[in-house]
């Protein structure tokens, strides 16, 4: 297998968001919270948005880990603000698909900032650090569908 | 003390030779688990190639090889822990099974309401859990000996925690986490004043130094074969004969009966009144194997090679800007592994860095969550040495660490 490159991974957009994490602090007027942890490495994460009608109006996170899976959650929070649900939705499966080598979804601008994650989808042990926060949002939209807006 | 001739015992693993990600692999994984010797590796083949048979059940040649040389390794295997007699060596399939094994068959009969159970937070998940179940189904009260700053046991509190409801002191022997050597002989002493067993956890105790059972004065001690070069899934629970004989068998099935009745039947001698179903022949005779070419290099000179590195790996990552090491100041107190952070980088980002110099450490928890909380960090990054590591490998591990600066510093 070949080597990849670690300049990859570590780009320097990751470390800022790693250093000064966006939207890292408790909401006080959640309408969902989905509480993940990865008891391998010990990464946690509780996702906080609240929704109003089918948008969600605000996205918070509180939570620890490595640079990869703060970074992700940063990037994902960021552009989560004000986002429709479908979009949100979307955005999951659409980042899912890019940690999981597809050639489309890395080209896709509508990603953002999130492309800088790319470079995790050569290091195998490393993409569910990039996806914690992703299978987050999906639980808290499935919590969201199924227990009715409020 | 004659000095390891670490090039030819490198020589002795085949898995040492390679590269990983283009560079020479440097494998400080030890405290997980170790890499084989030939030795070992052939024991597994000639039992297969050649001996391969059931033990004690067949009349024929194979059968008899093949008992000889599983009974052969225990044995060898006994006597490598001072066990005075051979019969009170039950094979497990490691560490975790052999606590396991005690928590039924000797803890849901003698453990009641109210019983307490003593433990410490540094002990590695296979030495909370298994005592959490037994105290769910027996209503007894897990106690805890705390920490100090340095991540040794605080036995200034050892008095107020034993009593006579103390039934079982389980302790490790070494702390995986942050390699702390447990003064193991005074806490047993103190242990059997109140009437309690004393049960260790030596996963890594067998690693690192010479364990005499009987000097250290205990009743159970609970091993794995897969990090003293043996295979995995293979390892051992000693216990004075007089508490295996009182004890129920821990799983039914052939191998552990004397006479079977419709309604009643009647146990095998021990250890095979707790070996239930076929063995793990293969892991058995391979573990004998380890412990044949661990005794050929010396345990002695093994430790002093260990500790050598241990320092060396202290002066020199403990210089790095930002790193914290965690665990006893003292070499007296601890062993070869060690356990650090790294300024504001995650233990699983320094372990992909590493790793892409060809370096294996661990980085995580350890299976020891409490250890984590009690120093207020969620992971550390964690170097383990053993007999064939080297002073280079530890220069290699702080190039590496200096590479995780260039990226996070």
């Amino acid at each position: 297998m070949e080597t990849p490159q670690l300049s990859s991974l570590y780009q320097q957009l990751i470390l800022e968001h790693y250093r000064n994490p966006r939207n890292k602090a408790e909401l006080d007027e959640k309408t969902v919270e989905i509480h993940m942890a990865n008891p391998v490495c010990g990464d946690e994460i509780r996702l906080q948005l609240r929704i109003e009608g089918d948008q969600i109006a605000e996205a918070k996170f509180i939570g620890q880990g490595c640079s990869i899976s703060q970074a992700s959650i940063s990037m994902m929070t960021a552009k989560l603000q004000g986002a429709s649900l479908s979009d949100a939705d979307a955005l999951a499966k659409r980042f899912t698909a890019l940690m999981h080598g597809d050639a489309d979804a890395a080209k896709d601008k509508s990603l953002g900032d999130l492309r800088a994650l790319e470079g995790v989808s050569k290091f195998p042990v490393r993409i569910k650090c990039a996806l914690i926060g992703f299978d987050a949002l999906q639980e808290a939209l499935k919590k969201h569908a199924s227990e009715g807006p409020h | 003390m004659t000095a390891l001739d670490v090039i030819k015992i490198r020589q002795e693993f085949p898995a040492l030779d390679q590269t990983v990600h283009g560079k020479p692999l440097v494998y400080l994984d030890n405290a997980a688990t170790s890499q084989k010797p030939k030795a070992v590796l052939d024991a597994l083949a000639q039992y297969y190639e050649r001996d391969n048979a059931n033990v004690h059940r067949g009349i024929h040649e194979l059968s008899r090889r093949a008992t000889v040389a599983y009974e052969d390794a225990r044995t060898k295997v006994a006597q490598w822990i001072n066990a005075p007699d051979t019969d009170e060596l039950v094979w497990t399939r490691g560490t975790t099974e052999a606590i396991n094994l005690i928590t039924i068959a000797w803890g849901l009969d003698n453990v009641g309401e109210g019983d307490e159970i003593l433990i410490s937070t540094m002990e590695h998940h296979s030495n909370i859990i298994p005592w959490q179940l037994l105290t769910r189904r027996t209503g007894a009260v897990l106690r805890y000996i705390e920490m100090d700053s340095q991540g040794r046991l605080i036995l200034d509190d050892l008095p107020s925690l034993l009593s006579d409801r103390t039934k079982i002191v389980a302790l490790g022997h070494v702390s995986n986490a942050l390699g702390t050597v447990n003064p193991i002989k005074e806490i047993a002493a103190a242990a059997h004043e109140v009437g309690a067993l004393v049960v260790i956890d030596g996963a890594q105790g067998v690693v690192h130094t010479k364990v005499d059972v009987q000097d250290l004065g205990v009743d159970f001690y609970a091993f794995s074969g897969h990090k003293m070069c043996g295979p995995t899934g293979i390892g051992a629970l000693w216990a004075r004969k007089d508490l295996l004989e009182s004890m129920s068998p821990y799983q039914g099935g052939g191998e552990m009966i004397h006479f079977v009745g419709r309604d009643e039947s009647t146990w095998a001698k021990v250890p095979h009144k707790f070996e239930a179903g076929t063995p793990n022949i293969a892991g058995a005779i391979a573990l004998g194997a380890a412990v044949d070419f661990l005794g050929d290099i010396g345990m002695d000179a093994i430790a002093a090679h260990e500790r050598e590195l241990l320092a060396y790996a202290i002066e020199q990552v403990g210089a790095i800007e930002g790193v914290r090491i965690y665990g006893p100041e003292s070499l007296d107190e601890r062993s070869a592994v060690l356990s650090f952070t790294l300024g504001d980088a995650h233990p699983h980002d320094i372990s992909t860095i590493l790793d892409s110099e060809g370096i294996a450490v661990r980085a995580g928890h350890h299976c020891a969550q409490l250890v984590m909380k009690h120093f207020g960090v969620a992971a550390t990054a964690w170097a383990s040495f053993y007999l064939y590591n080297t002073r280079e490998e530890v220069d290699a591990l702080v190039e590496g660490l200096d590479k995780v600066r260039d990226i996070f510093g």
